[in-house]
C-alpha cells in the first residue's frame, strides 16, 4: 500500500498507560466486515471511546480535547493479539504516525510499519518519563526523527535511540513496500521453486 | 553446526537474505479465510498481478459465518459480502475454495490438518494469528498481516526477520483430567502474554510426545497467546498415524519417502536455544482464566492472585481488568456462576475435543442456567460427530450441535455473549469484548467446560470424572 514517507515529526502526543492493549480494543471483530481499507479510524478503540448509545466516553484519553498530535504513547505489550492488520490501519487512520511504548507485539509491529506507523520501543523508564511530561503539559512537544533513530522529549531535551531494522528504515523514509521488492525477485523465486 | 528443527525448516526455505534486512521465505502452504484477504486482491488488482502460486493457496470462509441454516443465504449483508467477495477472488484467481456447507469446509486451522495440506517440514501462512496451530506436525506454521497475505499471493514469499528460538520442556506425566489446553494455559500464565515475544517456541518432552495430534495442535494454536509467533512440535509415529491417507498427503511410495525425509526433522541433540523453559506436567492442574488474557490463569483449585507488590500500571491494568470481570482478589474460581459454554473454535473444535465433553457428559443433563454452544471445527468434524454417535450422547443430556465456523471465538457473526454474561469457553483469547460487547470469557478446556455446562457452576472436571 502506498502511505508518506516518514520525515521527522515534532508533535504533542496522546497518552493511553494500559498494558497489553489487545488488537480487539483496537478495532473490535465485528468492525472487519468491510472490503476495503478505508474509514477504520471512526471506530479506533471503539468500546473503550464509546458508550452503548454511541456518546462519547470522557475520561478516554482520545476523547480528551486536551491530548492530540501523531504520537500514540501505550504501556508494554502494545499490539498483542490477533494479526488482523485493520488495527494498524484504524491507526493510521486516525492519524497516529508513531506509537511509543516499552513493548510491542511482533504481528503488530509488523503490521504497523508495513503501513507507515513507526513503533518506537523505549525503556520502561523512559516511557513513564514521556507520560509524566504529557501529564505536566499536555501540549508538550515531542520530536522523532528516523533518520538519526531518536526520540526527543524537546521541553527538557532528554533523548533515545531506538532500533529499527536498516531495511525497514529505507522502507518507511520512502513509503517503499515489501511487494514491490518482491516482484522485482520473481525470476529468483521460480529458480528456487526448481531448485 | 548443531541445528535446532526450526533452523533447519527456515534456512530450507531462504529465497535471499535481504542485506541487513529480513530473509526472503519461501512459503509452501498459504491458506484464506474472508476477513483478511480482500484488501489483499484489492491490491494485487491495483498493481495488476496475478497469483502467483494458486495451487499453494486454499480458501474457506469461517471467521464471519453463521452457524445455524448454513443453507439459505446469510443474512448479515457485510458478511455475505465479504464471503461472496472471497468466492469471486478465488474463482478469478483459479484458488480452490471450500464453500459453506461443503465437504471440506471449516475453520482454516482445522481443514489444513484434516485435508493433510499441513505437512512436517512446510512453512505455512495464513492471515490469522492461530495460524501457528499447523506447527504440530513440525511445521513453521505463523500468522500474517493482509499486506504479507498480498505478499504471498504476489509471489509466494513474505519478508521476516528470523525470529530467536524457544524450548518449553514439559516433563513426566499429565494427571488425570489435565489436557493439552491446561498445559497450554498453565506455560502462559508462567511467561506472561510477552514472554514468547521475538520467538518461535518448539515443545519437546514426555508429557508433549504423549500428546494425540489434536492435543497438540491445541498446545501450538496457543503458542501466539504467549507472544511467541508459533510453536512447533517435532514430527514422529503420531504424527504419521495421523496423516496417512489423508487426500493430500502423499500416497503409495512417495509415502514412503516422505516419511523417511520427515524423520530426521528434528532439533540435534547438542543445538542452542535462545531461552529455555522446563515445567513438570505433574504441577499442572485443570486451569481456568480469571482476567482479560490469557495470562491471567490459575489452576482452577486455587484463588484469584492478590495486587500485593503490584504497583504503576501494572496494578492499574490488573485492577481494570477484574473491574471487567466483577470479581475481586483472593476470591476463590470452583463455584462461580457461568452463563454461557462455548465449545468450538481452531483451538478445541477438534474431533477429540467433541469425544471428551461427550463422554463426559453422557448420562448427565446441561444445567438451566446455561446456554451451551457447540460448534465443531468443521464439516469433517460434524460428520464424525454424527458418524460416531455423539450427537445422541449429546442431545440426550440436552446438548444440540450447531454448524462449522469460528462462532463464538470472535462473535463476528451472530454468535455473541450477552453483555455482563459469564462465557466459560474453549476458545483462545478472553480479551474484552471477544465474544461479544462486555462479554465476561473464561478459558478453559472442554473436560472444563462440560463440567460447567452440567453444574452450572465453574467446576473441577476432576470431581465427576470417573475414577
Ligand atoms: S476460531 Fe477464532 S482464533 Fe481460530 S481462526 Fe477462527 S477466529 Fe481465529
Amino acid at each position: 500500500m502506498s502511505y508518506d514517507k516518514f520525515t521527522i515529526i515534532q508533535s504533542p502526543a496522546v497518552p493511553l498507560p494500559i498494558e497489553n492493549v489487545d488488537t480487539d480494543q483496537i478495532i473490535p471483530a465485528r468492525f472487519l466486515k468491510a472490503v476495503e481499507r478505508k474509514g477504520f479510524g471512526d471506530n479506533l478503540f471503539r468500546d473503550w471511546r464509546y458508550n452503548k448509545d454511541g456518546s462519547p466516553k470522557a475520561d478516554f484519553p482520545l476523547n480528551n480535547k486536551k491530548y492530540s498530535g501523531k504520537i500514540l504513547v501505550g504501556g508494554k505489550n502494545f499490539g498483542s493479539g490477533s494479526s488482523r492488520e485493520h488495527a494498524a490501519w484504524a491507526i493510521y487512520d486516525y492519524g497516529f504516525r508513531v506509537v511509543v511504548s516499552s513493548f510491542f507485539a511482533d504481528i503488530f509491529k509488523g503490521n504497523a510499519i508495513n503501513n507507515g506507523i513507526l513503533p518506537v520501543v523505549v525503556t520502561p523508564g523512559f516511557l513513564q518519563k514521556i507520560f509524566d511530561e504529557i501529564e505536566k503539559d499536555s501540549n508538550t512537544l515531542f520530536e522523532v526523527n528516523l533518520e538519526q533513530q531518536k526520540f526527543t522529549i524537546l521541553s527538557t531535551g532528554e533523548n533515545i535511540y531506538f532500533e529499527i531494522n536498516p531495511y525497514k528504515k529505507h522502507c518507511l523514509q520512502n513509503g517503499l513496500d515489501d511487494i514491490d521488492y518482491l516482484v522485482e525477485m520473481k525470476e529468483q523465486i521460480k529458480a528456487f521453486e526448481v531448485a | 553446526m548443531q541445528k535446532t528443527l526450526f533452523d533447519k525448516i527456515w534456512d530450507a526455505h531462504v529465497v535471499k537474505q535481504v542485506n541487513e534486512g529480513p530473509d526472503v521465505l519461501y512459503i509452501d502452504r498459504h491458506l484464506i479465510h474472508e476477513v483478511t484477504s480482500p484488501v489483499a486482491f484489492l491490491g494485487l488488482k491495483k498493481r495488476g498481478l496475478k497469483v502467483f502460486c494458486p495451487e499453494k493457496t486454499t480458501a474457506t470462509p469461517d471467521h464471519n459465518v453463521p452457524t445455524v441454516n448454513q443453507n439459505q443465504a446469510i443474512k448479515d449483508e457485510l458478511s455475505r459480502h465479504q464471503v461472496e467477495m472471497l468466492k469471486m477472488n478465488c474463482i478469478e484467481h483459479n484458488i480452490v475454495y471450500h464453500a459453506l456447507g461443503t465437504e471440506g469446509h471449516g475453520i482454516v486451522h482445522i481443514i489444513g490438518p484434516e485435508m493433510g495440506l499441513t505437512q512436517p517440514g512446510m512453512t505455512i501462512v495464513c492471515g490469522d494469528s492461530h495460524t501457528s496451530t499447523h506447527g504440530a506436525f513440525g511445521a513453521i506454521a505463523f500468522g500474517i498481516g493482509t499486506s504479507e497475505v498480498e505478499m504471498v499471493l504476489a509471489s509466494q514469499c513474505i519478508m521476516q526477520p528470523k525470529p530467536k528460538k524457544m524450548r518449553i520442556t514439559i516433563t513426566g506425566k499429565l494427571n488425570k483430567g489435565v489436557t493439552a489446553k491446561d498445559i497450554a494455559l498453565y506455560v502462559i500464565s508462567k511467561i506472561s502474554t510477552s514472554g514468547g515475544t521475538g520467538h518461535f517456541i518448539e515443545y519437546a518432552g514426555s508429557a508433549i510426545t504423549s500428546l494425540s495430534m489434536e492435543g497438540r495442535m491445541t498446545l501450538c494454536n496457543l503458542s501466539i497467546e504467549s507472544g511467541a509467533r508459533g510453536g512447533m512440535v517435532a514430527p514422529d509415529e503420531t504424527t504419521f498415524n495421523y496423516m496417512k491417507g489423508r487426500e493430500f498427503a502423499p500416497q503409495g511410495n512417495e509415502w514412503d519417502k516422505a516419511v523417511e525425509k520427515w524423520k530426521n526433522l528434528k532439533s540435534d541433540e547438542n543445538a542452542v536455544f535462545d531461552t529455555e523453559f522446563t515445567y513438570d506436567a505433574a504441577d499442572i492442574e485443570p486451569m481456568i482464566t480469571y482476567g482479560t488474557n490469557p495470562g491471567m490463569g490459575i489452576g482452577i483449585s486455587q484463588t484469584i492472585p492478590s495486587t500485593e507488590g503490584m504497583e504503576g500500571s501494572d496494578k492499574i491494568t490488573y485492577e481494570k481488568s477484574l473491574n471487567y470481570m466483577g470479581y475481586n482478589p483472593g476470591e476463590k474460581m470452583a463455584g462461580k456462576k457461568v452463563d454461557f459454554v462455548f465449545l468450538g473454535s481452531c483451538t478445541n473444535g477438534r474431533i477429540e475435543d467433541f469425544r471428551q465433553f461427550s463422554a463426559f457428559v453422557k448420562g448427565k443433563k446441561k444445567a438451566p442456567n446455561v446456554t451451551a454452544w457447540l460448534v465443531p471445527g468443521s464439516k469433517q468434524v460434524e460428520n464424525q460427530i454424527r458418524e460416531e454417535g455423539l450427537v445422541e450422547i449429546l442431545e440426550e443430556a440436552g446438548f444440540e450441535l450447531r454448524q462449522p465456523g469460528c462462532s463464538a471465538c470472535l462473535a463476528m457473526n451472530d454468535d455473541k455473549i450477552p453483555e455482563g454474561k459469564y462465557s466459560l469457553s474453549t476458545s483462545n483469547r478472553n480479551f474484552e469484548g471477544r465474544q461479544g460487547p462486555g462479554a465476561r470469557t473464561l478459558l478453559a478446556s472442554p473436560l472444563t467446560a462440560a463440567a460447567a455446562a452440567v453444574t452450572g457452576v465453574i467446576t473441577d472436571p476432576r470431581e465427576l470424572l470417573a475414577p
